[in-house]
């Protein structure tokens, strides 16, 4: 079985978000960038998959300027067996938004045939939480998002998802979409020989007009602001206080 | 608790920009695997398994401390699985060569690494810390058999590695060790005796402990040419190499220490444990020496870890705590208080730090690269200059960065006031970690010695001389640059004044021996202002030429700490040079009696 996993470079979870002093974008110079979290999820689970024999390749793809091929490489790094860039710089400085990149994946799944596709269920950049689900419209693929379990039983796939109040179990005929949540699995670290072993593994690169895919943005970005600075709280004399500025104040009960 | 972020934009600047390390590993042998992308990628992975996994555990070590129980000794909780992880990794044996089954990657870059190891959790860090320097003792002189049995487990970090070398009377005289080998007639020895202080003597880090042990033959002549080295394993390797029977030597207790509480700092007692001869007979001081370069370099980048994560969590805490107004006005009138870093002097203790750890950084890398090329390089030339340099750098290294790491850890504990003082904070452990690298392999007066009398005055200053004259070729080449005068001009002056200082010394200690060791520790302190001041001035014409791009903030920061390093911390050569200059009579006048008579009755 062949798993194609998605994954998105991203500013690093550590680093402390700064806003352009013109609001119009979230500020990225010199700023330290990864693979967004949920994408490690998923290069995880199938690397998981292929150690467990249901797996027999993982093909790591991104969407993005050159530098993203680090993440393609930490990919390799982490178990993925070769990897596909899809260079975007060519066309556009800004970010490729979800449709396009599920479109650009979309003619990646039709040239791998993979029987699964595992995305992160969403990016901590822009926090959409689309592109997984408008693969599997584009490509007419069932799809288990948000999952916290994956199991491969023959042609069918056993997806437990996080929702709502509870779980909900969903099988799936293969091939299939499958997106992460956060307790799926937990990433490994990268080994320092596979480090070294990755840069020999192969790295293809495409561009969107090679796979006839449009990329200019559609959406226009207005403002960038940073969250309201909290402000400090204050001490209630008694419970009675308490619920009269609950009530008249904040107006959060009545 | 403290938090740390692995400084790997500082290290590009001074890797990539400053010393040309890309071109540098590509002329090693093998140094293609070192490519710029895969150096990157291990400095992150490296940066994210000390943050994670070693940080974490840092306060609770501390806290914790080492157990001792029944002969064996448990390491704090957590430190055990971090450790299985790193050997998982790879990490032990990254600079090592293939054929003992390392990666073969440049020892600079395992020097970076360790720099984060250090910043996050040195008592652990000193766990695997001295394996390298037993596996490297063993690769120069141990024989073939004793490379297939310890060496590559050593590499991987599957065994760790330990250095015998100090008892209760003596440490910096080796020659005084009471320890004895007595040859059992197969070739192998009975090692009997007490070493104390001995770092990772004993813990269940490992499935095995290789100890190298400094001992005497029962013919060797008196002092220092009488040492022999010897290797003497926790459990002997049975007949496939793996642990079998259990060696005479235990654990008789632990010390009790002011700081690296996480780490098992043990006695030793060696009762006819089996051990074998590395090297010939009586050359084991030499021998040592190979793993106790290392070791000093080593100690040298744990001070320079330290300092960075003292400097990183004082600067968190400055800008967020709000107390009192600037002196000219308020900076944030919508706050109760401006946030300290308004204050000139929390500036002046957060630019120590930051002067220190950025400048040591460079100093560090500097060496680092010459290690590279005292192991690889092709020319022999090129490897003898490499050689000689190193060896008047690493006395500065070691002394020099713990020295000012002990200073910049203290600056730490102040910008916090009195929350420094609280162990919750964090800030006094890296006060009392950074203690023991101004003592352990070699104190600073003794490293002051090494440099001053053993590499500066008995090559009859020609060593020193190859720095200088490169300090001159820099300092000429940018003399006609305006933007540099501030750096340039004063580094002129202290360079050429370093080789007058060295003659005075050096013509005194003709007529007086006791003048070298009464300048000493003046001139090793002298030695490093001058050296960190030749990379700042380096580091500024780098950021001078980067101006103008979308990174000019970097390189602006960078500019104006090293105008603060010249201008308020380079000023100390002063006092260090008068201090050279005073010689040694006001320390030998006074007798031994006599200094007790404000007492004594």
């Amino acid at each position: 079985m062949k798993i194609l996993v998605a994954v998105k470079r991203v500013i690093d979870y550590n680093v402390k978000i700064r806003v352009k002093p013109d609001n119009s974008d979230v500020d990225l110079t010199n700023v330290k960038m990864a693979m967004n979290p949920f994408c490690e999820i998923a290069v995880e689970e199938a690397v998981r998959l292929k150690e467990r024999g249901v797996a027999s390749e993982v093909v790591a793809v991104t969407v993005g300027p050159k530098a993203a091929q680090e993440q393609l490489r930490t990919a390799l790094a982490l178990g993925a067996d070769r990897a596909i860039h899809i260079n975007t710089s060519a066309e556009t400085d800004e970010k490729v938004e979800s449709l396009a990149v599920a479109k650009l994946l979309q003619k990646v799944v039709e040239e791998e045939q993979p029987q699964l596709v595992i995305l992160g269920k969403q990016a901590i950049d822009t926090d959409n939480n689309q592109t997984g689900q408008m693969l599997a419209a584009l490509t007419g693929l069932p799809q288990g998002t948000f999952a916290s379990e994956v199991k491969v039983e023959g042609d069918k796939l056993q997806v437990t998802r996080e929702i709502d109040g509870g779980l909900q179990t969903v099988a799936l005929s293969l091939p299939a979409i499958v997106t992460t949540d956060l307790r799926l699995n937990e990433p490994r670290y990268a080994k320092l020989p596979d480090i070294m072993k990755a840069k020999k593994k192969p790295l293809a690169t495409q561009t969107p007009a090679e796979l006839g895919v449009e990329v200019a943005s559609k959406v226009t970005l207005l403002k960038v602001e940073s969250p309201a600075e909290r402000q400090g709280g204050i001490k209630v004399g008694s419970v009675d206080e308490l619920v009269e500025k609950l009530k008249n104040e904040a107006k959060v009960i009545s | 608790m403290p938090d740390y972020q692995a400084p790997l934009r500082d290290l590009r600047f001074v890797m990539d920009e400053m010393l040309d390390f890309p071109a540098h590993y590509a002329r090693l042998p093998g140094g293609e695997e070192a490519s710029p992308d895969v150096v990157n990628a291990i400095l992150a992975e490296g940066a994210r398994f000390t943050r994670e996994v070693l940080l974490p555990l840092n306060q609770s070590g501390d806290r914790e401390g080492c157990l001792l129980e029944g002969g064996e000794v448990k390491a704090p909780k957590g430190f055990k699985e971090a450790y299985r992880q790193y050997v998982e990794g790879g990490w032990p044996s990254l600079s090592a060569e293939p054929e003992f089954g390392g990666q073969g990657l440049p020892h600079s870059l395992g020097m970076v690494l360790s720099e984060m190891i250090c910043a996050t959790n040195l008592a652990w860090g000193m766990y695997p810390g001295l394996s390298h320097g037993a596996a490297d003792a063993l690769r120069h002189h141990g024989s073939d058999e004793q490379k297939a049995s310890y060496l590559t487990k050593l590499v991987e970090g599957v065994w760790t590695g330990t250095m015998c070398l100090t008892e209760p009377h003596c440490g910096t005289d080796l020659g005084l060790i009471k320890t004895r080998a007595v040859p059992t007639g197969d070739g192998a020895y009975e090692i009997s005796g007490t070493k104390i202080f001995i770092s990772a003597g004993e813990h269940d880090l490992a499935e095995n402990i290789v100890h190298l042990v400094l001992a005497k033959l029962p013919d060797a002549p008196e002092g220092s040419k009488g040492i022999s080295l010897f290797v003497v394993p926790k459990f002997l390797p049975d007949a496939d190499g793996n642990p079998g029977e259990r060696n005479g030597v235990t654990c008789g207790s632990l010390e009790h220490k002011m700081g690296i509480h996480g780490n098992a700092t043990c006695v030793m007692n060696f009762d006819a444990a089996r051990g074998f001869l590395v090297g010939p007979p009586n050359k084991g001081l030499a021998c040592m020496f190979t793993m106790m370069n290392v070791a000093r370099i080593g100690v040298g980048i744990q001070g320079l870890g330290l300092m960075e994560a003292s400097f990183q969590n004082a600067l968190a805490y400055a800008r967020d705590r709000l107390q009192m107004r600037a002196l000219s006005g308020a900076r944030e009138p919508a706050k109760p208080a401006d946030p300290i870093i308004v204050h000139p002097d929390v500036r002046r203790m957060l630019l120590t730090q930051k002067a220190f750890a950025e400048g040591g950084r460079m100093l560090v890398m500097y060496t680092a690269k010459l290690v590279d090329l005292v192991e690889h390089d092709q020319d022999a030339a090129e490897r003898e200059r490499a050689e000689a340099l190193l060896g008047l750098l690493t006395p500065v290294v070691k002394a020099f960065l713990t020295e000012v790491g002990f200073e910049a850890t203290n600056e730490g504990v102040q910008v916090l006031g009195g929350h420094g003082f609280i162990r919750e904070w964090g800030m006094e452990q890296f006060v009392r970690d950074a203690r023991i690298t101004r003592l352990y392999e070699g104190t600073t007066g003794v490293q002051a010695l090494d440099l001053l009398g053993r590499k500066v005055l008995m090559s009859q200053g020609e060593t020193l001389k190859l720095f200088t004259k490169e300090i001159h070729k820099f300092c000429q080449a940018k003399a006609g640059d305006p933007a540099l005068k501030e750096f340039i001009e004063p580094l002129a002056k202290l360079n050429a004044e370093w080789g007058e200082l060295t003659m005075e010394v050096g013509m005194k200690a003709m007529h007086d021996r006791e003048e070298v060791g009464a300048a000493s520790v003046d001139f090793l302190m002298y030695s490093g202002y001058v050296t960190l001041a030749y990379l700042w001035a380096r580091a500024a014409k780098q950021a001078q030429r980067s101006l103008g791009g979308d990174e000019d903030a970097f390189y602006k920061a960078k500019l104006d700490t090293a105008r603060f390093f010249y201008q308020r911390l380079l000023p100390r050569t002063r006092a260090h040079a008068q201090m050279i200059q005073a010689g040694a009579a006001s320390l030998m006048t006074i007798s031994a009696e006599d200094f007790g008579l404000g007492f004594e009755i």
